[in-house]
């Protein structure tokens, strides 16, 4: 067993700093605005190490934790969305009165527990990662605890978190029954030996995955998104639609390819059926939402079946899509929630989507970027959000599950309704009372970026891509 | 292999260099910010049109193979790179594209008020999209140029349309749609057979029997809605009515002609057994679109309606034309989507002339016209007349090509489709006997004013064009001879290909 720590620095490090802000909170920096921002180059420093640790395979702290190209990729689409979150973050909180220092900095706590899950090379430590990164959500959900709506959001997501984390326990416990051993390794080598796998250990892997399911909130575990996104705070919820998901995600992929990757006549056709209905269900019941963050849960919800169907591929390629997926959509949730608050009257945070109406006369610019972001979502070339699709569909194509890329096509189409119907009440309607003035200058910068990625994707792939290649090929060669 | 950036990304290009320039330089809302913005979309796209010209000037109609050929590596782990080319086949839709849009946006100078800014972006990133889409070389670059126009037409039938606008702009959004991500996933299935998205690699490759009817499918459901087929034609009566006057002579122009243009650059070479196999449907359907559109085109109330319902119509002609795989089907087809392209369009813009004046489109409102306005009847005259298919005009060569080419395969298809042209003057000579003729009774009618320089100046091509085509029809058939030639040499050997293993299976039973 080899002890060293080294592959697990930056999250050292990130804790370190995480536990010194708390104290300098508490002692003394009482502005949320300067803790925000060292939260922020907390991350930053944690991103540097992260990227310094290269590509290669490293396994650590006795087996628990395990770093390569893969975790390397994904960690840093984390640490993004957490940053960019607390940026946003800084003049909502403000204006809510919600600017406490505790906030960021219980931010970083659940990125920690993200970074770890990421890396997790073992039962343990996966629960271990899970938990951290929930226990945050949890608090941050309820942030904005004098408001009914808040505290009921957290409370739900703290119920049926808790019910998932149940779930997920008990097939671990389960798995480690049948096999006797926690670490994947063991339970890959253990899985490859027999010639058929018994009945216990598949009934420990479907309870593992139906975890799973609910942190990703894919149908039909997704209860909890809409109402949890719709009660959060803002930031929150722009944080809840990026960095937990793309983490969880990520824990999906190793999951399944690494220690229970030759049961996969086992579980493909369990992601397949998972991926169809979260597909369906994003599609569908997004139709009818008037609140813009009901609606952008169900669209993560229809999102997370389309990296799923990435995932159901079992292939490095599907990885790749996958990860290639994640990334866009990071920038894309991210812009979208950057112009959802962006949408303030009177002083005021508005979430209908009729209040958009007129958007594009009283602010062009925002609302261009909106609807280009919207498109984006809907997959409609140029932009980067088709390009998710394409390579997802791609790997599937190939690994021949084409009624599963018809189905998403068409779901696609479906979706394609809302997205359309945001980029209707900004063009084509009336404006009814015009947003305010000015924007702060952050969100605009957020948003700014996340345009200039869904439309300049097109002329540069290969920065995203090439990547992800590596990425998806580090997690199949070890 | 990377030959370099060359005439054809120009032209595609040129429109977006115009968007940036009324995006940075015209800033605010003034009087002068929107003229500056006309402005500066007219010249640009009179600029692409001229740099345009250099691709037909410079066209060697004596060869098959697709000239001004660029090759830029794009995603090489996946072989998908910018490819650019043309043929004889995508040369005029590419001019086309180029000659209507200054026409569009010179015929809106005045009738688009609000947000001019967008608007001329939103044309101009259309030409874009339009241009590359008939440039494309690489199924994935042609794919996203096809889908991609989608975005500036929904908005321009949403923002600037009539009072159904929202509807049509959904349905026009997602019945495209629809189509298109089928063939999207067909395009990858090509792609994961060929292993390259290269167009000139896919047409070289043989496709299993089986395989080949899946992929027709898949091409079918985009094309079809796309031209747009009976009985998936129902978005193109809504948006042409809904859409403004600019956005209807796009669509009826240059969009429908992108489902024309799939079929015979990938159906028909791609898919030569798919195609000869489904051949019965494509004419039955034709022949169901010719004459019951038609008959529809007759009892519409609505100018706009009626000639929409006429281009569902002359698409049938067009669909007939191709499936016929013979050279004159074929040439005639594009001849005749070349013909619609400024027929229609120039209709489009005669509506557009008197809905300017008296904000309807009803036809019972008009009449008699030709007493205040005759400049105006004498132009809507020679559209009218191009569009029933008269000799001397652009659209008698590619009907007539059309129904040689159908004799030659199916009289049945070549009768049926001829009751169409009958069918055709009908409604067409009805319509402009209802507007134009009569006694000129309605008093809001007598202060009509006849066409000022700027609209002679819209019209004035347009007739030139079409009489040019209609009397000189070798200057356009010439180029695309060669092309489709080979085309139609293909799929016979193809055929042939198929017919002997046929013979030598049925031997070794």
């Amino acid at each position: 067993m080899d002890m060293t720590y080294i592959p697990a620095v930056p999250e050292i490090v990130l804790a370190c700093l995480a536990m010194a802000l708390l104290m300098a909170g508490v002692f003394g920096l009482e502005r949320g605005r300067t803790v925000s921002w060292l939260c922020v180059v907390s991350l930053a420093v944690t991103l540097l190490l992260v990227l310094a640790g290269g590509t290669d395979r490293v396994v650590g702290l006795g087996g628990l934790f395990v770093t390569e190209g893969f975790a390397a990729y994904v960690k840093v689409l984390v640490l993004l969305g957490s940053a960019f979150a607390i940026v946003m973050s800084l003049t909502f909180n403000e204006r809510e009165s919600l600017d406490r220092f505790e906030f960021p900095i219980v931010i970083l706590f659940a990125t920690l527990g993200m970074l770890m899950m990421v890396s997790a090379n073992d039962l343990i430590a996966l629960y271990l990662g899970l938990e951290l990164q929930s226990l945050s959500l949890y608090v941050l959900a309820a942030f904005r605890r004098d408001t009914l709506r808040s505290s009921e959001a957290g409370l739900k997501y703290f119920v049926l978190g808790a019910l998932s984390s149940g779930m997920l326990l008990y097939g671990c416990s389960m798995v480690y029954g049948f096999v006797g051993a926690t670490g994947f390794d063991a339970i890959a080598a253990a899985v490859g030996e027999g010639d058929e796998p018994s009945l216990g250990l598949v009934v420990g892997l479907v309870f593992l995955l139906a975890g799973l399911c609910f942190k990703v909130s894919a149908a039909p575990f997704h209860m909890w998104t809409p109402d949890v996104y719709e009660g959060a705070p803002t930031p929150v919820t722009a944080l809840f639609s990026v960095a937990p998901k793309i983490a969880a995600l990520a824990l999906f992929v190793r999951v399944l390819m690494e220690p229970f990757g030759d049961l996969v006549d086992k579980w493909q056709q369990i992601i397949i059926m998972v991926a169809i209905l979260s597909m369906t269900i994003g599609a569908f019941t997004a139709i009818a939402q008037e609140n813009i963050k009901r609606l952008m849960a169900y669209s993560s919800i229809g999102h997370v079946g389309y990296a799923l169907v990435g995932v159901a591929t079992a292939t490095e390629e599907g990885v790749r899509a996958v990860l290639i997926y994640l990334a866009i959509y990071l920038f894309m949730n991210i812009g979208v929630f950057a112009c959802i608050l962006a949408m303030r009257q009177n002083g005021n945070a508005v979430e209908n989507i009729a209040d958009l109406a007129g958007f594009s006369k009283s602010r062009p610019l925002v609302a261009g970027v909106f609807a280009a972001l919207m498109f984006s979502m809907a997959g409609i070339p140029p932009l980067a959000g088709f390009f998710g699709k394409f390579y997802v569909f791609m790997a599937a194509v190939n690994a021949g599950l084409v009624p599963l890329a018809v189905f998403g096509v068409l779901a696609s189409v479906v979706g394609c309704y809302y997205y359309l119907r945001i980029v209707k009440v900004m063009y084509f309607d009336e404006a009814i009372e015009e947003m305010d003035r000015p924007l702060p200058s952050e969100i605009g910068i957020v948003a700014g970026l996340s345009a200039a990625v869904v439309v300049l994707f097109v002329i540069v792939p290969w920065t995203i891509t090439d990547f992800a290649g590596t990425a998806a090929n580090t997690l199949f060669a070890g | 292999m990377n030959s370099g950036v060359g005439l054809l990304s120009i032209v595609t290009f040129l429109p977006l260099v115009g968007v940036l320039a009324i995006l940075l330089l015209c800033r605010g809302t003034g009087e002068d910010a929107i003229r500056n913005a006309r402005m500066a979309a007219l010249w640009t796209s009179l600029t692409t049109f001229v740099v345009s010209l250099f691709l037909w000037f410079k066209f060697d109609p004596g060869t098959a193979e697709f000239q001004f050929v660029e090759h830029v590596e794009w995603l090489p782990e996946f072989n998908i790179a910018y490819r650019m080319g043309i043929d004889g086949i995508s040369l005029f839709f590419v001019l086309l594209s180029t000659f209507l849009t200054p026409i569009c946006i010179l015929s809106s100078w005045t009738a688009v008020q609000v947000r001019v800014k967008e608007y001329m972006i939103a044309f101009l990133a259309l030409e874009t999209l339009m241009v590359g889409m008939f440039c494309a070389l690489d199924l994935v670059v042609f794919y996203i140029f096809f889908e991609g126009v989608l975005i500036p037409m929904f908005l321009i039938i949403g923002v600037w349309g009539g009072a159904r606008r929202i509807y049509a702009a959904f349905k026009f959004f997602l019945f495209t749609l629809l189509g298109s991500v089928l063939m999207l996933l067909a395009l990858l299935m090509v792609y994961l057979e060929v292993g390259s998205t290269g167009i000139v690699e896919a047409l070289a490759y043989s496709f299993a029997p089986d395989l080949q009817i899946w992929l027709w499918i898949a091409f079918f459901a985009s094309f079809a809605v796309k031209i747009p087929m009976w009985p998936v034609h129902t978005w193109l009566p809504d948006a042409h009515v809904e859409a403004p006057t600019a956005g209807s002579v796009i669509l009826a122009g240059v969009l429908l002609k992108m489902g024309g243009y799939g079929f015979i650059r990938f159906s028909l070479p791609m898919f030569p057994e798919a195609s000869d196999f489904f051949t019965p449907l494509i004419f039955v359907l034709s022949c169901v679109a010719v004459i019951y559109t038609s008959l529809v085109a007759l009892a519409q109330e609505d100018m706009k309606k009626l000639i929409a319902y006429s281009s569902v119509a002359h698409m049938g002609f067009v669909t007939i034309g191709i499936f016929t795989a013979t050279n004159q089907g074929i040439a005639g087809a594009i001849f005749q989507m070349l013909s619609h392209g400024i027929v229609s369009a120039a209709l489009f813009l005669c509506v557009g002339v008197v809905y300017d004046r008296l904000h309807t489109r009803e036809i019972a409102r008009y009449g008699g016209l030709v007493h205040r306005m005759p400049a105006y009847a004498a132009v809507f005259m020679v559209f009218t007349l191009a569009s029933v298919g008269l000799p001397g005009t652009s659209g008698f060569v590619g009907e007539f090509l059309v129904l040689l080419g159908a004799f030659e395969v199916n009289t049945w298809v070549c009768f049926l489709a001829a009751t169409g042209v009958i069918l055709g003057a009908a409604y067409m000579l009805y319509l402009y006997r209802r507007v134009i003729f009569g006694k000129l009774e309605r008093a809001e009618l007598q202060t009509m004013l006849d066409l000022n320089p700027r609209e002679i100046a819209v019209f004035a091509p347009l007739v030139v064009l079409v009489l040019w085509m209609g009397i000189y029809p070798s200057s356009f058939l010439d180029p695309i001879q060669m092309s489709v030639q080979n085309l139609v040499d293909q799929h016979q050997a193809a055929m042939h290909a198929v017919g002997e293993a046929a013979a030598v299976a049925a031997k070794g039973h």
